[in-house]
């Protein structure tokens, strides 16, 4: 353990390295459950209104995601307006985005781009719901942004030396979205399909459109 | 008005704070350039501890190397990383004007 009073003064070299564990979640979990059932059982909040928020928290989905990224594939117009301001392109098509500002990163030939939030778990959930396990995991948060190709290598990607790798750290205020490149060959194919193409794990950086990733990574990974 | 433009060469600071703070350890003392301003926000710091996050405070995004913020970094030298800093977390970077 690191002395409480030191702990922001300096990095300590000796800190201990960080695992990922279950420690303490059944605790919450019963801390939760209890205070839950109190509150309704004094009558200060009913199930049906508990049911309408969890609802609401999970009904935004990848596939919302996917038609944007679908649409910026087909119309260049919106594709700029997308890029220029991810709140109000995706407004255009009815999503209403909570978080204060969409960050979306466009993938190239000669970039490619990875959303991680290191201090906790960032994720653009109004637009694509709960984020995969693997981008909660403390793992996937060190490893991200140290040794991004690795990291992407495990997931089943491996990125072309000559390509520029951009990791975007969600720290703060910003929410991001990958617009991933549209796959070869799709030429023929119209918005829906198009947009089948696009898995969440595509929009986050790892893994391409039309391909799905491994979803396993080394280290203490355990899932949550 | 924004004190810093995108393209600025900036220097992230370690103010050495307690508590609620979005600047992680490894971009601190470390050097990158303004990507964007991305608008004024209620500081986090102060919004931790129920208060109302006034006056609100500039944010940016920076660009790093990733062989800036890693000596060993293993990847390729071309290889970025963007972050959210606020305003009071940046200064110039030396030799810059």
């Amino acid at each position: 353990m690191t002395m409480r009073g030191s702990r922001f003064v300096s990095h300590p070299a000796d800190e201990q390295p960080v695992i990922e564990g279950h420690e303490g979640a059944e605790y919450y979990d019963l801390m939760t459950a209890a205070t839950r059932e109190l509150l309704i059982e004094r009558g200060f909040l009913e199930q049906a209104e508990i049911d309408a928020v969890v609802a609401k928290l999970e009904a935004p989905r990848a596939e919302w995601g996917a038609l944007i990224v679908a649409r910026a594939w087909l119309d260049i117009a919106f594709k700029t307006r997308l890029l220029a301001d991810g709140v109000a392109a995706a407004a255009e098509l009815g999503f209403s985005i909570k978080e204060a500002q969409l960050v979306v990163v466009e993938n190239t030939a000669n970039l490619h781009n990875l959303i991680v939030c290191t201090l906790c778990s960032c994720y653009p959930r109004s637009l694509l719901g709960q984020p995969p396990w693997w981008y909660i995991s403390k793992t996937y948060r060190a490893r991200a942004v140290r040794e991004p190709r690795q990291v992407l290598k495990e997931l089943g990607l491996e990125i072309p030396p000559d390509v520029e790798l951009r990791v975007h750290d969600s720290n703060a205020d910003m929410r991001y979205l990958v617009l991933p490149m549209r796959p070869d060959g799709t030429d023929e194919l119209d918005e829906a399909a198009l947009a089948a193409l696009v898995t969440r794990d595509a929009m986050i950086g790892a893994a391409l459109a039309g391909r799905e990733s491994r979803q396993a990574l080394g280290g203490d990974a355990s899932g949550s | 008005m924004p004190r810093f433009s995108p393209g600025d060469r900036v220097h992230i600071e370690d103010l050495g704070k307690p508590g609620h703070i979005r600047i992680p350890w490894y971009v601190r003392h470390k050097d990158g350039a303004i990507e964007r301003y991305c608008g004024s926000y209620p500081n986090p710091e102060d919004l931790a501890y129920a208060r109302r996050g006034q006056p609100s405070v500039d944010l940016y995004r920076v660009r790093l190397r990733q062989i800036d913020l890693w000596p060993d970094y293993a990847g390729q030298a071309q290889d970025t990383l963007d972050i959210e800093v606020y305003d009071h977390w940046l200064s110039p970077a030396e030799g810059s004007s």
